[in-house]
């Protein structure tokens, strides 16, 4: 077959047909990037560059080695369940240089309020609790160690779990009285208060020994036992925590 | 005199010197490089295939994942850009369910006064769910967001344009135009924290465990256990878009 057989018209409309498809090969070359299509429709080279991106947190296995008295403790306790940088921020550049950097130490009530504040959705048995009621105005970490956070030693005093009473005692006319002139308590309801309960008062002979007493002295205001009030209990009328005379 | 039998210095050194080899071997064992087995070996991401797990009657709210997600990942802090959040469902006994999610999660969240009475309401915590039949990786037309070969829809922030189709047709919502680089960003499984081992930053912050990540291609994997051991569901499963990421718990109104 001679060149020259081929009709002419043909040969300009291959040279454009060639120069197409080269002008195409070269832009492919151009703006395809290298790695694309290696593993599917996409640049191979960006799963590297991803999974080489920097990491903030450390992971809770990179404070054990300095940190293994804490470590130790919170793994024993409630809250073995956390990780370190959950309450204490992103701490990766601290466990590489610990120097250079320092994680946030939490202060006040606002983290553990985060888990630990009343919601109803949280799920029914997680420990919440009010925060307008627990111990207010104080820093959780001033009763409760955070890296272990159950209290040991109890407390004897009523205040630490029946905050809202005391403060209402507190400026009645009973502020003087201590809990315990009307409660007996028995020492096992400051470890475990729902299986030992302490004692109310039961009669109105409880009130009358201050009310009904004439040697009790003058300031406390007197009434008559068998007549004042009838035959209801003292508190029904007068909140024992917040005594009025209306 | 009962003496003890002689053994010459010369003779006990040599005999000592004689077990360093096997005091040397009974060492190594012990060499710390053993005990935290590092993977050495260059990541082979054909060996690999991961998913996350949910627990809802775990959540507790606390909103610690979405806020751990923002700094581990760069994600912008104002409140409309999330890789991860945290939803509440309120489901009344009658009416309307109720759903919220107030800055993700992170401040936590405001009492909320229902009208009618409340028959259940829990915590939801969303993200991507790296789907095997991903509608965005479908519509991309440049291949800029693709599913890795261990299964992860990853997104390639250089090669990707913005023209936010991938985010229109995420039926999970879980993607968002990055407002400084102007491309598609979303959740990666922490892709570059996984490749070497770690958790992702959301598992690792999560107080009580309501998160499970893990290798499906291994039996005895955290994620594993939790698909053997409970019910598991996966978010509008009618789509067809076969999630990743399963939810145990989950009552019929989650979706
Ligand atoms: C290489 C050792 C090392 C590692 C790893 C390390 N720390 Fe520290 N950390 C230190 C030192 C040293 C200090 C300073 C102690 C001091 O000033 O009394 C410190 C102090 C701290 C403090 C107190 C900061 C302050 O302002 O008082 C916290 C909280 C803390 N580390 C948390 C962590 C957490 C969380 C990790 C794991 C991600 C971690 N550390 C890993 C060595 C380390
Ligand atoms: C429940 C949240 C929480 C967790 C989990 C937690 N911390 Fe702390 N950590 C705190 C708080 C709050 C303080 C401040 C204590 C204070 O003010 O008395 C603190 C204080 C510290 C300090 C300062 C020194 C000290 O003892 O007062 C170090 C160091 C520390 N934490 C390390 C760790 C390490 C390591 C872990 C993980 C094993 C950890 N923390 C887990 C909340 C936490
Ligand atoms: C990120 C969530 C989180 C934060 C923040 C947190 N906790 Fe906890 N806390 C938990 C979990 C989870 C438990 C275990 C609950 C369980 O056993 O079901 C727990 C248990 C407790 C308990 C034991 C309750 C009981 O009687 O069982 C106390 C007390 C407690 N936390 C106090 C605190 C204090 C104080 C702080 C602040 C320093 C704090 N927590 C911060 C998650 C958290
Ligand atoms: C004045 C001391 C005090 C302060 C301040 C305090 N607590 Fe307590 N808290 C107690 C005592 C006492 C108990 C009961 C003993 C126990 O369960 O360990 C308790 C119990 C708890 C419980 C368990 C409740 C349950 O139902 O089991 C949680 C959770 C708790 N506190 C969280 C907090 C948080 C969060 C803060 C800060 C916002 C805080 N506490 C501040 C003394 C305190
Ligand atoms: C460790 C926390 C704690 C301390 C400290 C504590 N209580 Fe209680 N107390 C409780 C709890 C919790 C209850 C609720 C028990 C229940 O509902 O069954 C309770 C209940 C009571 C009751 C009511 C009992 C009933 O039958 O209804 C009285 C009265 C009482 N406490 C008095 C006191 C007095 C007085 C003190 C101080 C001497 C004190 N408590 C200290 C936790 C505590
Ligand atoms: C003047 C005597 C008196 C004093 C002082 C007193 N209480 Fe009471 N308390 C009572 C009486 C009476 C009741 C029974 C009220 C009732 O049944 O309605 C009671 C009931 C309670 C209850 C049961 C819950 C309730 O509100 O009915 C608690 C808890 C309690 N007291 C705690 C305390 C604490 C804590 C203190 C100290 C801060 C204290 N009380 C001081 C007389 C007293
Ligand atoms: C330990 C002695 C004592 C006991 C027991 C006692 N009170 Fe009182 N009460 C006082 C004193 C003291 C005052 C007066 C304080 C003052 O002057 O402000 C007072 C004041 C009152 C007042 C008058 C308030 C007013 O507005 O003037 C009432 C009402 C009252 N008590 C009720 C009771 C009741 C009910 C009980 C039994 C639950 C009780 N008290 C038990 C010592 C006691
Ligand atoms: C039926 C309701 C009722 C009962 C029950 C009751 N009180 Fe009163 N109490 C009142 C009223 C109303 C007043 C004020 C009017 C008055 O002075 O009679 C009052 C006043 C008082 C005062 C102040 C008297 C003064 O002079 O300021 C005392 C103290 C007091 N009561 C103690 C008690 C004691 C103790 C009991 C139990 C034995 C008790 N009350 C039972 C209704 C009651």
């Amino acid at each position: 077959m001679k060149l020259s057989r081929i009709p002419q018209q043909i040969i300009p409309l291959g040279i454009l047909f060639a120069a197409a498809i080269i002008g195409l090969v070269v832009l492919r070359a151009i703006f395809v990037p290298p790695t694309f299509g290696e593993h599917g429709h996409y640049r191979a080279a960006a799963v590297d560059e991803i999974s080489q991106l920097p990491e903030s947190y450390a992971g809770i296995k990179a404070c054990m080695d300095c940190h293994s008295d804490v470590y130790d403790l919170k793994q024993a306790s409630v809250h073995k369940g956390l990780s370190c940088e959950t309450c204490h921020g992103a701490a990766a550049a601290h466990a590489a240089d610990p120097e250079a950097a320092k994680p946030v130490v939490p202060t006040g009530r606002n983290l553990c309020l985060t888990c630990h504040g009343y919601l109803d959705s949280r799920p029914s048995g997680f420990p919440q609790i009010i925060s307008a009621t627990h111990n207010p105005a104080k820093p959780c970490m001033s009763c409760h160690n955070p890296h272990s956070p159950i209290i040991s030693a109890p407390t004897e005093e009523c205040a630490a779990c029946h905050a809202g009473i005391a403060n209402q005692k507190a400026v009645s006319h009973h502020a003087e009285l201590a809990c315990t002139q009307c409660h007996t308590v028995p020492k096992e309801h400051f470890t475990q208060p729902r299986v030992f309960a302490a004692q109310k008062p039961a009669g109105r002979e409880v009130c009358g020994a201050c009310h009904a007493n004439a040697g009790s002295g003058k300031e406390i205001p007197q009434i008559d036992l068998a007549t004042h009030g009838g035959r209801y209990m003292c508190w029904d009328c007068h909140y024992p925590h917040s005594p009025e005379a209306q | 005199m009962n003496q003890p039998p002689k053994m010459p210095r010369r003779e006990f050194l040599s005999n000592v010197a004689a077990t360093v080899p096997s005091w040397l071997l009974f060492l190594s064992a012990f060499k710390p490089e053993r005990l935290f087995a590092q993977e050495s070996e260059k990541y082979d991401p054909t060996k690999h295939n991961y998913s996350m797990g949910v627990d809802i009657r775990k959540c507790i709210g606390c909103g610690r994942c979405a806020d751990a997600c923002k700094t581990e990942n760069h994600v912008p802090r104002e409140p409309f850009f999330f890789r991860t959040w945290v939803e509440r469902y309120v489901i009344p006994v009658e009416g309307e369910v109720y759903v919220d999610s107030p800055n993700g999660g992170i401040d936590g969240f405001p009492e909320y006064k229902a009208e009618s009475e409340t028959l259940r309401t829990f915590f939801v915590p969303k993200l991507c769910n790296h789907c095997e039949n991903a509608p965005c990786v479908q519509v991309c037309p440049v291949g800029a967001t693709f599913t890795s070969q261990d299964g992860v829809v990853l997104v390639d922030a250089s090669y990707c344009v913005g023209c936010r189709y991938c985010i229109q047709a995420c039926p999970y919502g879980a993607r968002y135009l990055h407002p400084t680089t102007k491309v598609a960003d979303k959740c990666t499984f922490c892709y570059h924290r996984i490749t070497k081992g770690d958790l992702p930053a959301c598992v690792e912050v999560c107080p009580t465990q309501a998160r499970v990540f893990g290798e499906r291609n291994s039996n005895s994997s955290p994620i594993r256990r939790f698909l053997r051991f409970n019910d598991v569901k996966v978010l509008k499963s009618y789509l067809n878009t076969r999630p990743k990421v399963y939810y145990a718990g989950a009552d019929e109104e989650v979706r």
